[in-house]
């Protein structure tokens, strides 16, 4: 009984029950429905997740009455209340207003569903386990996703509605600006790497430093400022809060969104969840080690144990900053990817090609080293955050007292 | 496999075809997107991962939205508005337009030597191999062609930055 391969070995058993000419469809088939149902019930635990801790950081309860249907004394703490959401969402009206482009209102949110599950096929989950080995598994990855924007545009302008028309505006806006940072954040990666293969690169961060520090990317001055970048363009490439201005309730009602009611409506913030988590997944793919075990001690637990739990960990930094930050405004949000990030990324590509560069340096250079690279870092994002906030404080009201 | 290529080159020239008849200006942009997606699969059955990633990345992705973007800002208010058929002028320039690209196109692959070989296909190429082939033999022309672009988004960038002074800093 080998914890590390038993996905795999389960699978093998059930691929093995089918004649030969049929086995390479089923076992693409599995991966498939592994996919969709674990990421499914993964949405539906991260939407209970969410409003939960987003309950207590506002000092609430949030959800916890939904029980079973014939258990009426057990509450579960409210654990179930994913699944009478989605019984509500099925069984509501679904409206299509009379105007509406029917055949784009309709496809916008099965495109933007199918588009956002198309980036778990190429995430390494475990040492052996990755649904589909690819060579160019990155530029996949965001191919992938660049159609979701599409998609926005497709229910912005098939809804004939003003609202949604410019919160798609905005939000292809946002997207665009973002591809940008998200993307330069990762060429690092690749750069030092020196592979597009996702699965190479998380067995490219294996090993401990004097034991304890692992050969996380995160852990090297590039890394960090990568991934922070990353963290950032990554909210905002899934509409997250504080980057949330397409679906902003106060000023859009809701933005591309307006027209959509029922099931409809939940395809697309499943869209976003699946988007967000497999944004995710490649963030703890390139910057967090992937499957790798913190310390070496700790190897005993599965590798896809690992990779699941830094990938919830992330989920929760994300719901911990929705909670946190409030949202920014168009110009700022613009201003902050061209004129910070941007720069911040370019200079961080710089930096990697320093770091491979040196790859070589022993001794006390190996500090020289760590000391250049920090300070590439450092260094802009201390001048540019300087220069972009200049003038802007303290803040003066023009139209309130 | 090749009932696969007689479907995407279905899919390709079906769509390519209804964006052209369609008279929404927004549905044949979309359905031009659908074509350039169909050629994405087209690379894929041709075994080039690499390129059909980088045509859905740049067509799908990118293109498409300056297409998208370019009908919404130019058509103003008309853009469901079917575009009707306006002179035999327009017609002709038309024609002459689109016949030039295609003698272009067919005189390229007519002057092409194809080499048709009774070898199997050679393994796909890693993209590291890609890599040292676009930034050794071929560094020229991806250098020229960054600089192009770099210059049309400079371009752009400063037709764009035509200041409204009565606005002050936020």
């Amino acid at each position: 009984m080998n914890l590390e391969t038993l996905p795999l070995q389960f699978r093998d058993w059930i691929v093995s029950l089918f004649p030969g000419a049929l086995q390479w469809f089923v076992h693409h088939l599995l991966s498939i429905t592994a996919i969709l149902t674990f990421f499914g019930l993964f949405f539906a635990f991260t939407t209970i997740a969410e409003r939960k801790l987003l309950a207590r950081l506002q000092n609430r309860l949030g959800p916890n009455r939904s029980g079973l249907p014939w258990f009426r004394r057990l509450k579960l703490w409210g654990l179930t209340q994913p699944f009478a959401d989605a019984i509500k969402a099925i069984t509501k009206e679904d409206v299509v207003p009379a105007v509406a482009d029917k055949v784009l209102h309709f496809l916008a949110p099965v495109v933007i569903v199918a588009f956002s599950l198309l980036g778990f096929a190429v995430l390494p989950f475990g040492r052996h386990l990755i649904p589909v080995e690819l060579d160019a598994a990155i530029l996949y990855f965001f191919a992938a996703g660049t159609a979701t924007e599409l998609a926005i545009f497709m229910a912005g302008w098939g809804s004939r509605n003003k609202y949604s028309l410019l919160a798609a505006m905005r939000a292809l806006a946002q997207l665009i600006s973002y591809e940008l940072p998200l993307i330069l954040s990762v060429v690092p990666v690749i750069l030092v790497v020196g592979t597009l293969s996702t699965s190479e690169i998380a067995l490219a961060q294996g090993g401990w430093t004097w034991g304890i520090i692992p050969h996380w990317h995160v852990f090297t001055p590039w890394g960090f400022a990568g991934f922070v970048i990353f963290l950032v363009a990554a909210l905002a490439e899934s509409n997250r809060s504080p980057f949330d201005l397409p679906e902003a309730e106060s000023e859009l009602i809701a933005g591309h969104l307006t027209e959509y009611s029922g099931f409809k409506y939940a395809l697309f913030f499943m869209a976003e969840y699946f988007g967000l988590t497999a944004l995710s997944g490649l963030g703890v793919t390139l910057f967090l080690g992937g499957w790798q075990a913190p310390f070496a001690f700790l190897e005993f637990i599965p590798s896809w144990l690992w990779f699941m739990t830094k990938l919830a960990g992330m989920i929760v930094f994300f719901i911990w900053i929705r909670g946190t930050l409030l949202r920014l405004r168009i110009d700022q949000l613009t201003r902050l990817a061209w004129k910070f990030l941007v720069p911040l990324a370019l200079l961080n590509l710089g930096n990697a090609a320093f770091w491979t560069l040196t790859a070589g340096w022993t001794g006390p250079l190996v500090l020289v080293r760590w000391g250049v690279s920090a300070a590439i870092v450092i260094v802009p994002f201390l001048l540019l955050g300087r220069r972009l906030s200049a003038g802007y404080a303290p803040r003066t009201y023009r139209y309130a007292a | 496999m090749t009932p696969a290529l007689f479907l995407i080159a279905l899919v390709l020239l079906g769509s390519a075809a209804a964006a052209m008849l369609s008279r929404n200006l927004i549905h044949s942009a979309l359905l031009l997107v659908g074509a350039w997606a169909g050629l994405a699969a087209f690379y894929l059955w041709a075994g080039a991962e690499f390129v059909a990633f980088a045509q859905v990345l740049v067509y799908v992705g990118a293109v498409s939205m300056v297409v998208l973007f370019a009908v919404l800002l130019t058509r103003q208010g008309a853009t469901a508005a079917p575009v009707e058929f306006d002179s035999f002028k327009r017609m002709i320039v038309g024609l002459i337009a689109a016949g030039g690209v295609a003698g272009v196109l067919l005189g390229a692959i007519a002057g092409t030597p194809l080499a048709i070989s009774a070898h199997p296909a050679p393994a796909a190429i890693s993209v590291k191999a890609l890599g040292a082939q676009l930034m050794g033999p071929h560094a020229a022309a991806l250098l020229v062609v960054g600089v192009l672009l770099t210059v049309a988004l400079l371009g752009a960038v400063i037709i764009a930055a035509i200041d409204q002074p009565e606005d002050p800093a936020p």
